[in-house]
Protein backbone atom coordinates (compact mmCIF):
# COMPACT_ATOMS: atom_id res chain seq x y z
CA UNK A 1 0.00 0.00 0.00
CA UNK A 2 2.76 2.43 0.99
CA UNK A 3 4.67 1.67 -2.21
CA UNK A 4 1.59 2.39 -4.27
CA UNK A 5 1.01 5.72 -2.53
CA UNK A 6 4.63 6.72 -3.01
CA UNK A 7 4.28 5.86 -6.68
CA UNK A 8 1.14 8.01 -6.97
CA UNK A 9 2.88 11.04 -5.47
CA UNK A 10 5.91 10.47 -7.66
CA UNK A 11 3.59 10.25 -10.66
CA UNK A 12 1.93 13.54 -9.66
CA UNK A 13 5.09 15.52 -9.02
CA UNK A 14 7.97 14.01 -11.03
CA UNK A 15 6.86 15.39 -14.43
CA UNK A 16 6.46 18.90 -13.00
CA UNK A 17 9.82 18.59 -11.24
CA UNK A 18 11.43 17.57 -14.51
CA UNK A 19 10.15 20.68 -16.30
CA UNK A 20 11.44 22.85 -13.44
CA UNK A 21 14.80 21.08 -13.47
CA UNK A 22 15.30 21.48 -17.20
CA UNK A 23 14.35 25.14 -17.07
CA UNK A 24 17.74 25.56 -15.37
CA UNK A 25 19.55 23.54 -18.00
CA UNK A 26 22.51 25.33 -19.54
CA UNK A 27 22.34 23.36 -22.76
CA UNK A 28 19.66 23.52 -25.43
CA UNK A 29 19.25 19.76 -25.52
CA UNK A 30 16.13 18.67 -23.73
CA UNK A 31 17.31 15.18 -22.81
CA UNK A 32 20.56 15.77 -20.96
CA UNK A 33 21.36 18.18 -18.19
CA UNK A 34 24.59 19.92 -19.05
CA UNK A 35 24.89 22.45 -16.26
CA UNK A 36 23.01 24.98 -14.17
CA UNK A 37 21.96 28.25 -15.73
CA UNK A 38 19.27 30.89 -15.42
CA UNK A 39 19.89 32.03 -18.96
CA UNK A 40 16.44 30.90 -20.19
CA UNK A 41 14.68 32.95 -17.54
CA UNK A 42 16.59 36.01 -18.70
CA UNK A 43 15.68 35.24 -22.27
CA UNK A 44 12.02 34.66 -21.44
CA UNK A 45 11.71 37.83 -19.38
CA UNK A 46 13.37 39.92 -22.09
CA UNK A 47 10.73 38.79 -24.56
CA UNK A 48 8.23 41.67 -25.02
CA UNK A 49 5.48 39.36 -26.33
CA UNK A 50 5.66 37.25 -23.19
CA UNK A 51 5.51 40.32 -20.94
CA UNK A 52 2.47 41.66 -22.83
CA UNK A 53 0.76 38.27 -22.54
CA UNK A 54 1.53 38.18 -18.81
CA UNK A 55 0.13 41.69 -18.33
CA UNK A 56 -3.03 40.79 -20.24
CA UNK A 57 -3.52 37.65 -18.15
CA UNK A 58 -3.01 39.54 -14.89
CA UNK A 59 -5.48 42.28 -15.85
CA UNK A 60 -8.10 39.79 -17.04
CA UNK A 61 -7.69 37.52 -14.00
CA UNK A 62 -7.82 40.45 -11.56
CA UNK A 63 -10.92 42.06 -13.07
CA UNK A 64 -12.86 38.83 -13.70
CA UNK A 65 -12.03 37.40 -10.25
CA UNK A 66 -13.02 40.66 -8.52
CA UNK A 67 -16.34 40.80 -10.36
CA UNK A 68 -16.89 37.08 -9.71
CA UNK A 69 -16.15 37.47 -5.99
CA UNK A 70 -18.46 40.48 -5.54
CA UNK A 71 -21.36 39.29 -7.72
CA UNK A 72 -20.99 35.66 -6.62
CA UNK A 73 -21.10 36.61 -2.92
CA UNK A 74 -24.10 38.87 -3.51
CA UNK A 75 -25.84 36.02 -5.32
CA UNK A 76 -25.07 33.56 -2.51
CA UNK A 77 -26.56 35.99 0.02
CA UNK A 78 -29.58 36.68 -2.18
CA UNK A 79 -30.24 33.02 -2.95
CA UNK A 80 -31.14 32.08 0.62
CA UNK A 81 -33.78 34.83 0.62
CA UNK A 82 -35.48 33.39 -2.47
CA UNK A 83 -38.47 31.08 -2.65
CA UNK A 84 -37.71 27.46 -3.43
CA UNK A 85 -38.88 27.57 -7.08
CA UNK A 86 -36.89 30.66 -8.07
CA UNK A 87 -33.92 29.23 -6.22
CA UNK A 88 -34.11 25.98 -8.19
CA UNK A 89 -34.02 27.92 -11.48
CA UNK A 90 -31.04 29.95 -10.32
CA UNK A 91 -29.22 26.87 -8.99
CA UNK A 92 -29.81 25.15 -12.33
CA UNK A 93 -28.25 28.05 -14.26
CA UNK A 94 -25.27 28.10 -11.89
CA UNK A 95 -24.79 24.35 -12.32
CA UNK A 96 -25.00 24.79 -16.11
CA UNK A 97 -22.33 27.51 -15.98
CA UNK A 98 -20.05 25.05 -14.16
CA UNK A 99 -20.87 21.85 -16.04
CA UNK A 100 -21.02 23.08 -19.67
CA UNK A 101 -17.56 22.39 -21.17
CA UNK A 102 -15.23 25.38 -21.50
CA UNK A 103 -14.93 24.77 -25.22
CA UNK A 104 -18.71 25.24 -25.59
CA UNK A 105 -18.72 28.36 -23.39
CA UNK A 106 -15.98 29.78 -25.62
CA UNK A 107 -17.87 28.99 -28.81
CA UNK A 108 -21.25 30.21 -27.58
CA UNK A 109 -19.76 33.49 -26.34
CA UNK A 110 -17.88 33.96 -29.62
CA UNK A 111 -20.95 33.29 -31.76
CA UNK A 112 -23.21 35.56 -29.69
CA UNK A 113 -20.74 38.44 -29.49
CA UNK A 114 -19.92 38.31 -33.19
CA UNK A 115 -23.66 38.41 -33.97
CA UNK A 116 -24.19 41.34 -31.59
CA UNK A 117 -21.17 43.27 -32.85
CA UNK A 118 -22.26 42.62 -36.42
CA UNK A 119 -25.55 44.36 -35.65
CA UNK A 120 -24.21 47.18 -33.49
CA UNK A 121 -21.08 48.26 -35.36
CA UNK A 122 -22.88 49.43 -38.56
CA UNK A 123 -25.39 51.27 -36.37
CA UNK A 124 -22.61 53.11 -34.55
CA UNK A 125 -20.93 53.87 -37.87
CA UNK A 126 -24.20 55.32 -39.21
CA UNK A 127 -24.66 57.82 -36.38
CA UNK A 128 -20.97 58.54 -35.67
CA UNK A 129 -20.15 62.14 -36.60
CA UNK A 130 -16.39 61.68 -37.00
CA UNK A 131 -14.29 60.00 -39.65
CA UNK A 132 -13.48 56.75 -37.87
CA UNK A 133 -16.28 55.28 -35.78
CA UNK A 134 -15.27 53.01 -32.88
CA UNK A 135 -15.59 49.30 -33.56
CA UNK A 136 -16.70 46.91 -30.86
CA UNK A 137 -14.67 43.73 -30.93
CA UNK A 138 -13.34 40.77 -29.01
CA UNK A 139 -10.67 41.40 -26.40
CA UNK A 140 -10.41 42.06 -22.67
CA UNK A 141 -14.16 42.44 -22.26
CA UNK A 142 -15.13 39.17 -23.93
CA UNK A 143 -12.51 37.14 -22.03
CA UNK A 144 -13.51 38.71 -18.72
CA UNK A 145 -17.19 38.00 -19.43
CA UNK A 146 -16.58 34.35 -20.35
CA UNK A 147 -14.21 33.70 -17.42
CA UNK A 148 -16.51 35.52 -15.03
CA UNK A 149 -19.40 33.24 -15.95
CA UNK A 150 -17.66 30.12 -14.63
CA UNK A 151 -15.88 31.78 -11.72
CA UNK A 152 -18.94 33.67 -10.49
CA UNK A 153 -20.82 30.36 -10.32
CA UNK A 154 -17.83 28.87 -8.48
CA UNK A 155 -17.73 31.68 -5.89
CA UNK A 156 -21.50 31.44 -5.41
CA UNK A 157 -21.20 27.70 -4.70
CA UNK A 158 -18.32 28.18 -2.21
CA UNK A 159 -19.93 31.07 -0.32
CA UNK A 160 -23.33 29.35 -0.36
CA UNK A 161 -21.80 26.28 1.27
CA UNK A 162 -20.28 28.53 3.94
CA UNK A 163 -23.56 30.35 4.60
CA UNK A 164 -25.29 26.99 5.01
CA UNK A 165 -22.99 26.19 7.95
CA UNK A 166 -23.65 29.52 9.69
CA UNK A 167 -25.93 29.31 12.69
CA UNK A 168 -29.20 31.19 12.18
CA UNK A 169 -29.39 31.75 15.95
CA UNK A 170 -26.51 34.23 16.03
CA UNK A 171 -28.15 36.29 13.28
CA UNK A 172 -31.46 36.20 15.15
CA UNK A 173 -29.72 37.10 18.40
CA UNK A 174 -28.20 40.10 16.69
CA UNK A 175 -31.63 41.18 15.44
CA UNK A 176 -33.12 40.69 18.92
CA UNK A 177 -30.48 43.05 20.27
CA UNK A 178 -31.85 45.71 17.90
CA UNK A 179 -29.02 45.59 15.35
CA UNK A 180 -30.19 46.77 11.93
CA UNK A 181 -29.92 44.17 9.14
CA UNK A 182 -26.97 46.11 7.75
CA UNK A 183 -25.15 46.09 11.09
CA UNK A 184 -25.85 42.38 11.50
CA UNK A 185 -24.45 41.77 8.05
CA UNK A 186 -21.34 43.86 8.64
CA UNK A 187 -20.53 42.63 12.16
CA UNK A 188 -21.84 39.05 12.16
CA UNK A 189 -22.23 37.57 8.68
CA UNK A 190 -19.45 39.25 6.71
CA UNK A 191 -16.55 38.33 9.05
CA UNK A 192 -17.66 34.71 8.95
CA UNK A 193 -17.99 34.41 5.18
CA UNK A 194 -14.98 36.58 4.32
CA UNK A 195 -12.41 33.73 4.25
CA UNK A 196 -14.54 31.77 1.76
CA UNK A 197 -15.06 34.90 -0.34
CA UNK A 198 -11.29 35.42 -0.45
CA UNK A 199 -10.69 31.75 -1.20
CA UNK A 200 -13.28 31.97 -3.97
CA UNK A 201 -11.55 35.08 -5.33
CA UNK A 202 -8.19 33.31 -5.42
CA UNK A 203 -9.62 30.18 -7.07
CA UNK A 204 -11.34 32.43 -9.62
CA UNK A 205 -8.08 34.28 -10.23
CA UNK A 206 -6.20 30.99 -10.64
CA UNK A 207 -8.81 29.63 -13.04
CA UNK A 208 -8.76 32.74 -15.20
CA UNK A 209 -4.97 32.94 -15.10
CA UNK A 210 -4.61 29.29 -16.17
CA UNK A 211 -7.49 29.03 -18.63
CA UNK A 212 -6.57 28.36 -22.20
CA UNK A 213 -9.57 27.01 -24.08
CA UNK A 214 -12.20 29.67 -23.28
CA UNK A 215 -9.79 32.53 -24.00
CA UNK A 216 -8.60 30.80 -27.19
CA UNK A 217 -12.06 31.39 -28.71
CA UNK A 218 -12.92 34.85 -27.41
CA UNK A 219 -9.52 36.56 -27.16
CA UNK A 220 -9.69 38.12 -30.63
CA UNK A 221 -6.26 39.62 -31.27
CA UNK A 222 -5.29 39.68 -27.56
CA UNK A 223 -2.78 37.13 -26.27
CA UNK A 224 -3.04 35.73 -22.76
CA UNK A 225 -0.19 33.90 -21.06
CA UNK A 226 -1.63 30.38 -21.67
CA UNK A 227 -2.29 31.26 -25.32
CA UNK A 228 1.31 32.43 -25.60
CA UNK A 229 2.62 29.27 -23.91
CA UNK A 230 0.48 27.10 -26.19
CA UNK A 231 1.81 28.85 -29.28
CA UNK A 232 5.42 28.46 -28.03
CA UNK A 233 4.89 24.75 -27.38
CA UNK A 234 3.64 24.32 -30.93
CA UNK A 235 6.70 26.09 -32.28
CA UNK A 236 8.90 23.61 -30.47
CA UNK A 237 9.96 22.46 -27.04
CA UNK A 238 12.79 24.69 -25.81
CA UNK A 239 14.28 25.39 -22.39
CA UNK A 240 12.74 28.85 -22.66
CA UNK A 241 9.29 27.25 -22.65
CA UNK A 242 10.37 25.30 -19.55
CA UNK A 243 11.31 28.56 -17.84
CA UNK A 244 7.96 30.15 -18.69
CA UNK A 245 6.12 26.98 -17.60
CA UNK A 246 7.99 27.02 -14.28
CA UNK A 247 7.03 30.64 -13.64
CA UNK A 248 3.38 29.88 -14.45
CA UNK A 249 3.50 26.91 -12.05
CA UNK A 250 5.04 28.93 -9.22
CA UNK A 251 2.44 31.68 -9.64
CA UNK A 252 -0.54 29.30 -9.49
CA UNK A 253 1.04 27.27 -6.67
CA UNK A 254 1.32 30.40 -4.53
CA UNK A 255 -2.29 31.38 -5.24
CA UNK A 256 -3.70 27.94 -4.48
CA UNK A 257 -1.68 27.63 -1.27
CA UNK A 258 -3.04 30.94 0.00
CA UNK A 259 -6.57 29.88 -0.99
CA UNK A 260 -6.22 26.59 0.89
CA UNK A 261 -4.84 28.31 3.98
CA UNK A 262 -7.87 30.60 3.98
CA UNK A 263 -10.27 27.66 3.59
CA UNK A 264 -8.55 25.83 6.44
CA UNK A 265 -8.77 28.92 8.63
CA UNK A 266 -12.50 28.84 8.01
CA UNK A 267 -12.89 25.23 9.14
CA UNK A 268 -10.68 25.73 12.18
CA UNK A 269 -12.70 28.68 13.41
CA UNK A 270 -15.96 26.75 13.33
CA UNK A 271 -15.46 23.28 14.79
CA UNK A 272 -19.24 22.85 14.76
CA UNK A 273 -19.44 23.40 11.03
CA UNK A 274 -18.85 20.83 8.27
CA UNK B 1 -45.60 56.17 0.55
CA UNK B 2 -43.33 54.36 2.99
CA UNK B 3 -42.03 50.98 1.92
CA UNK B 4 -43.41 48.02 3.78
CA UNK B 5 -41.03 45.49 5.26
CA UNK B 6 -41.78 42.84 2.62
CA UNK B 7 -41.33 45.25 -0.29
CA UNK B 8 -38.02 46.40 1.15
CA UNK B 9 -36.91 42.83 1.68
CA UNK B 10 -37.81 41.92 -1.90
CA UNK B 11 -35.94 44.93 -3.26
CA UNK B 12 -32.79 43.93 -1.37
CA UNK B 13 -33.06 40.33 -2.63
CA UNK B 14 -33.53 41.55 -6.20
CA UNK B 15 -30.56 43.93 -5.90
CA UNK B 16 -28.36 41.14 -4.54
CA UNK B 17 -29.26 38.79 -7.39
CA UNK B 18 -29.42 41.33 -10.23
CA UNK B 19 -25.75 41.31 -11.35
CA UNK B 20 -25.43 37.52 -11.29
CA UNK B 21 -28.77 37.06 -13.07
CA UNK B 22 -27.81 39.56 -15.75
CA UNK B 23 -24.46 37.85 -16.22
CA UNK B 24 -26.02 34.39 -16.46
CA UNK B 25 -28.60 35.65 -18.94
CA UNK B 26 -26.29 37.67 -21.19
CA UNK B 27 -23.29 35.32 -21.16
CA UNK B 28 -24.92 31.90 -20.76
CA UNK B 29 -28.56 31.85 -21.90
CA UNK B 30 -28.25 34.26 -24.84
CA UNK B 31 -25.04 32.71 -26.23
CA UNK B 32 -26.65 29.30 -26.01
CA UNK B 33 -29.66 30.54 -28.00
CA UNK B 34 -27.28 32.14 -30.52
CA UNK B 35 -25.47 28.81 -30.85
CA UNK B 36 -28.77 27.00 -31.49
CA UNK B 37 -29.67 29.58 -34.17
CA UNK B 38 -26.25 29.24 -35.83
CA UNK B 39 -26.56 25.45 -35.84
CA UNK B 40 -29.58 25.60 -38.19
CA UNK B 41 -27.87 28.15 -40.45
CA UNK B 42 -25.58 27.82 -43.43
CA UNK B 43 -21.91 28.47 -43.94
CA UNK B 44 -21.29 31.82 -45.63
CA UNK B 45 -19.29 31.96 -48.89
CA UNK B 46 -16.24 33.28 -47.02
CA UNK B 47 -16.82 31.16 -43.94
CA UNK B 48 -18.70 32.28 -40.86
CA UNK B 49 -22.47 32.26 -40.85
CA UNK B 50 -25.36 32.91 -43.19
CA UNK B 51 -28.96 32.93 -41.97
CA UNK B 52 -31.04 29.90 -42.94
CA UNK B 53 -33.26 27.26 -41.43
CA UNK B 54 -31.93 23.86 -42.29
CA UNK B 55 -30.94 20.70 -40.47
CA UNK B 56 -28.18 20.06 -43.00
CA UNK B 57 -25.50 20.67 -40.35
CA UNK B 58 -26.97 17.98 -38.13
CA UNK B 59 -27.30 15.59 -41.08
CA UNK B 60 -23.59 16.19 -41.75
CA UNK B 61 -22.51 15.11 -38.23
CA UNK B 62 -21.25 11.66 -39.36
CA UNK B 63 -18.46 13.49 -41.23
CA UNK B 64 -16.86 13.99 -37.82
CA UNK B 65 -17.67 10.53 -36.46
CA UNK B 66 -14.01 9.84 -35.60
CA UNK B 67 -14.02 12.71 -33.09
CA UNK B 68 -17.22 11.39 -31.48
CA UNK B 69 -15.85 7.84 -31.43
CA UNK B 70 -12.55 8.88 -29.81
CA UNK B 71 -14.29 11.08 -27.24
CA UNK B 72 -16.94 8.51 -26.32
CA UNK B 73 -14.35 5.72 -26.02
CA UNK B 74 -11.41 7.51 -24.43
CA UNK B 75 -13.31 9.76 -21.98
CA UNK B 76 -14.96 6.87 -20.08
CA UNK B 77 -11.81 4.72 -20.44
CA UNK B 78 -9.72 7.57 -19.03
CA UNK B 79 -12.17 8.08 -16.17
CA UNK B 80 -12.07 4.35 -15.39
CA UNK B 81 -8.24 4.28 -15.36
CA UNK B 82 -8.31 7.34 -13.10
CA UNK B 83 -10.64 5.46 -10.76
CA UNK B 84 -8.30 2.45 -10.62
CA UNK B 85 -5.47 4.66 -9.36
CA UNK B 86 -7.64 7.03 -7.33
CA UNK B 87 -9.55 4.52 -5.19
CA UNK B 88 -6.57 2.93 -3.42
CA UNK B 89 -5.04 6.39 -2.97
CA UNK B 90 -8.22 7.82 -1.47
CA UNK B 91 -8.58 4.72 0.72
CA UNK B 92 -5.07 5.15 2.04
CA UNK B 93 -5.59 8.86 2.72
CA UNK B 94 -8.92 8.38 4.50
CA UNK B 95 -8.33 5.12 6.39
CA UNK B 96 -4.65 4.28 6.66
CA UNK B 97 -2.77 7.58 6.76
CA UNK B 98 -1.91 8.93 10.20
CA UNK B 99 -4.13 11.89 11.09
CA UNK B 100 -1.00 13.97 11.67
CA UNK B 101 0.04 13.79 8.01
CA UNK B 102 -3.41 13.49 6.46
CA UNK B 103 -4.03 17.17 5.78
CA UNK B 104 -0.65 17.63 4.13
CA UNK B 105 -1.06 14.50 2.00
CA UNK B 106 -4.54 15.55 0.89
CA UNK B 107 -3.31 19.05 0.04
CA UNK B 108 -0.51 17.56 -2.04
CA UNK B 109 -3.12 15.70 -4.07
CA UNK B 110 -5.40 18.73 -4.60
CA UNK B 111 -2.76 21.33 -5.42
CA UNK B 112 -1.76 20.02 -8.88
CA UNK B 113 -5.38 20.25 -10.05
CA UNK B 114 -5.30 24.00 -9.61
CA UNK B 115 -2.06 24.48 -11.49
CA UNK B 116 -2.04 24.95 -15.22
CA UNK B 117 -3.27 21.86 -17.08
CA UNK B 118 -1.42 23.23 -20.09
CA UNK B 119 1.91 23.12 -18.26
CA UNK B 120 1.21 19.72 -16.72
CA UNK B 121 0.30 18.23 -20.09
CA UNK B 122 3.34 19.89 -21.62
CA UNK B 123 5.48 18.06 -19.06
CA UNK B 124 4.35 14.73 -20.50
CA UNK B 125 4.86 15.97 -24.03
CA UNK B 126 8.41 16.63 -22.95
CA UNK B 127 8.84 13.20 -21.31
CA UNK B 128 7.19 11.14 -24.07
CA UNK B 129 8.63 13.19 -26.93
CA UNK B 130 11.48 11.92 -29.07
CA UNK B 131 14.13 13.47 -26.81
CA UNK B 132 12.58 12.00 -23.64
CA UNK B 133 11.92 8.33 -22.88
CA UNK B 134 12.33 7.13 -26.52
CA UNK B 135 15.80 8.70 -26.51
CA UNK B 136 16.72 6.87 -23.28
CA UNK B 137 15.39 3.59 -24.73
CA UNK B 138 17.45 4.22 -27.83
CA UNK B 139 20.59 4.43 -25.67
CA UNK B 140 19.98 0.94 -24.27
CA UNK B 141 19.35 -0.45 -27.71
CA UNK B 142 15.58 -0.27 -28.13
CA UNK B 143 15.22 1.95 -31.15
CA UNK B 144 12.29 3.72 -32.80
CA UNK B 145 9.81 3.64 -29.98
CA UNK B 146 7.00 6.08 -30.53
CA UNK B 147 5.06 7.08 -27.41
CA UNK B 148 3.78 10.56 -28.24
CA UNK B 149 0.73 10.95 -30.51
CA UNK B 150 -0.78 7.59 -29.53
CA UNK B 151 -4.05 6.78 -27.72
CA UNK B 152 -1.89 5.51 -24.85
CA UNK B 153 -0.24 8.90 -24.46
CA UNK B 154 -3.65 10.60 -24.41
CA UNK B 155 -4.89 8.17 -21.74
CA UNK B 156 -1.78 8.76 -19.66
CA UNK B 157 -2.29 12.52 -19.93
CA UNK B 158 -5.92 12.10 -18.90
CA UNK B 159 -5.04 10.08 -15.79
CA UNK B 160 -2.33 12.59 -14.92
CA UNK B 161 -4.53 15.62 -15.42
CA UNK B 162 -7.68 14.38 -13.70
CA UNK B 163 -6.41 12.09 -10.92
CA UNK B 164 -6.79 14.80 -8.21
CA UNK B 165 -10.41 15.40 -9.22
CA UNK B 166 -11.16 11.68 -8.96
CA UNK B 167 -9.41 11.22 -5.61
CA UNK B 168 -11.20 14.06 -3.78
CA UNK B 169 -14.87 12.93 -3.84
CA UNK B 170 -13.86 9.33 -3.06
CA UNK B 171 -11.71 10.55 -0.18
CA UNK B 172 -14.58 12.64 1.17
CA UNK B 173 -17.02 9.70 1.07
CA UNK B 174 -14.51 7.34 2.71
CA UNK B 175 -13.62 9.86 5.39
CA UNK B 176 -17.27 10.27 6.38
CA UNK B 177 -17.56 6.52 6.79
CA UNK B 178 -18.45 5.54 10.34
CA UNK B 179 -15.51 3.55 11.75
CA UNK B 180 -17.86 1.72 14.13
CA UNK B 181 -19.42 -0.03 11.14
CA UNK B 182 -16.02 -1.49 10.26
CA UNK B 183 -15.47 -2.57 13.85
CA UNK B 184 -18.94 -4.10 14.01
CA UNK B 185 -18.25 -6.02 10.82
CA UNK B 186 -14.97 -7.34 12.27
CA UNK B 187 -16.63 -8.21 15.57
CA UNK B 188 -19.19 -10.23 13.68
CA UNK B 189 -16.34 -12.30 12.28
CA UNK B 190 -15.98 -10.78 8.80
CA UNK B 191 -12.50 -10.93 7.31
CA UNK B 192 -10.97 -7.55 6.31
CA UNK B 193 -11.53 -8.27 2.62
CA UNK B 194 -15.16 -9.20 3.12
CA UNK B 195 -15.66 -6.09 5.31
CA UNK B 196 -14.24 -4.04 2.46
CA UNK B 197 -16.58 -5.50 -0.15
CA UNK B 198 -19.73 -5.56 1.98
CA UNK B 199 -19.29 -2.34 4.01
CA UNK B 200 -16.59 0.05 2.80
CA UNK B 201 -17.03 -0.20 -0.95
CA UNK B 202 -20.86 0.13 -1.04
CA UNK B 203 -20.74 3.12 1.32
CA UNK B 204 -18.12 4.87 -0.80
CA UNK B 205 -20.02 4.37 -4.06
CA UNK B 206 -21.59 7.86 -4.02
CA UNK B 207 -18.08 9.34 -3.97
CA UNK B 208 -17.02 7.00 -6.76
CA UNK B 209 -20.04 8.02 -8.84
CA UNK B 210 -19.37 11.72 -8.28
CA UNK B 211 -15.73 11.31 -9.26
CA UNK B 212 -16.47 9.26 -12.38
CA UNK B 213 -19.23 11.64 -13.49
CA UNK B 214 -17.13 14.79 -12.90
CA UNK B 215 -14.08 13.45 -14.69
CA UNK B 216 -16.09 12.00 -17.60
CA UNK B 217 -18.00 15.25 -18.11
CA UNK B 218 -14.84 17.36 -18.09
CA UNK B 219 -13.14 14.90 -20.45
CA UNK B 220 -16.00 15.10 -22.95
CA UNK B 221 -15.01 18.72 -23.60
CA UNK B 222 -11.26 18.15 -23.43
CA UNK B 223 -9.04 19.84 -26.01
CA UNK B 224 -5.50 20.31 -24.68
CA UNK B 225 -4.61 16.71 -23.81
CA UNK B 226 -5.53 15.18 -27.22
CA UNK B 227 -4.02 18.20 -28.96
CA UNK B 228 -0.63 18.03 -27.22
CA UNK B 229 -0.30 14.28 -26.59
CA UNK B 230 -2.42 12.97 -29.50
CA UNK B 231 -0.83 15.30 -32.02
CA UNK B 232 -3.75 15.48 -34.43
CA UNK B 233 -3.97 11.69 -34.65
CA UNK B 234 -6.13 11.13 -31.59
CA UNK B 235 -8.60 13.99 -31.59
CA UNK B 236 -11.68 14.68 -29.48
CA UNK B 237 -14.86 16.65 -30.20
CA UNK B 238 -13.12 19.66 -28.63
CA UNK B 239 -10.38 19.46 -31.27
CA UNK B 240 -12.95 19.23 -34.06
CA UNK B 241 -14.62 22.36 -32.64
CA UNK B 242 -11.40 24.37 -32.57
CA UNK B 243 -10.72 23.30 -36.13
CA UNK B 244 -14.21 24.28 -37.32
CA UNK B 245 -14.27 27.65 -35.57
CA UNK B 246 -10.71 28.86 -35.81
CA UNK B 247 -9.31 27.15 -38.91
CA UNK B 248 -11.94 26.06 -41.44
CA UNK B 249 -14.41 28.70 -40.22
CA UNK B 250 -17.50 26.55 -40.66
CA UNK B 251 -19.44 28.07 -37.80
CA UNK B 252 -22.88 26.53 -38.38
CA UNK B 253 -21.45 23.00 -38.51
CA UNK B 254 -19.31 23.75 -35.46
CA UNK B 255 -22.37 25.07 -33.61
CA UNK B 256 -24.28 21.87 -34.42
CA UNK B 257 -21.41 19.79 -33.01
CA UNK B 258 -21.25 22.01 -29.90
CA UNK B 259 -25.01 21.52 -29.38
CA UNK B 260 -24.59 17.73 -29.56
CA UNK B 261 -21.69 17.95 -27.09
CA UNK B 262 -23.92 19.75 -24.60
CA UNK B 263 -26.61 17.10 -25.21
CA UNK B 264 -24.09 14.32 -24.49
CA UNK B 265 -23.00 16.07 -21.28
CA UNK B 266 -26.62 16.42 -20.17
CA UNK B 267 -27.32 12.72 -20.85
CA UNK B 268 -24.20 11.60 -18.95
CA UNK B 269 -25.06 13.92 -16.06
CA UNK B 270 -28.66 12.71 -15.89
CA UNK B 271 -27.66 9.04 -15.93
CA UNK B 272 -24.98 9.67 -13.28
CA UNK B 273 -27.43 11.47 -11.01
CA UNK B 274 -30.04 8.72 -11.44
CA UNK B 275 -27.49 6.09 -10.43
CA UNK B 276 -26.24 8.25 -7.56
CA UNK B 277 -29.79 8.67 -6.20
CA UNK B 278 -30.35 4.96 -6.37
CA UNK B 279 -27.10 4.24 -4.53
CA UNK B 280 -27.47 6.80 -1.78
CA UNK B 281 -31.25 6.58 -1.53
CA UNK B 282 -31.55 10.36 -1.29
CA UNK B 283 -31.73 13.21 -3.72
CA UNK B 284 -29.00 15.13 -1.92
CA UNK B 285 -26.21 14.47 -4.39
CA UNK B 286 -23.84 17.26 -5.19
CA UNK B 287 -22.15 16.85 -8.53
CA UNK B 288 -20.57 20.25 -8.49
Amino acid sequence: MRALITAVYLFLYAPIALVVLFSFNAGRNASEFTGFSVEWYGKALANPFLITALQNSLIIALVSATLAAVFGTMAALGLERLGSRARAVFDGLLAAAIVVPGVVIGIATLVALVAVFGAINPAIAAIWPGERPPQLGLGYGSIIAAHGLFTMALVTMIVKARIATLGRDIVEASADLYATPLTTFRDIVLPQILPSVLAGFLLAFTFSFDDFIVAFFVAGSKTTLPIYVFASIRRGVTPEVNAIATMVLVASLLLILIARLLMREKTRKSPAGE
Amino acid sequence: MPLTMTTKRRLVTAALLAPASAWLFVFLVLPFIAMLVFSVGERGPAGGYQAAFTFAQYANLPARSAAYWNTLMLAPAGAFLCLLVAYPTAYYLAVKASPRHRLLLVSLVVVPFWTSLLVRTYAWMYILGSRGIPNLLDMIGIADVRLLNTPGAVLLGIVYGYLPLMIMPIYVSLEKLDRRLLEASADLGAKPLSTFFSVTLPLSLPGVMTGVALVTILLLGEYLIPQLLGGGKVFFIGNALVDLFLQSRNWPFGSAIAVTLVAIVVVVLTVAMRIAWRISGTRQVDLV
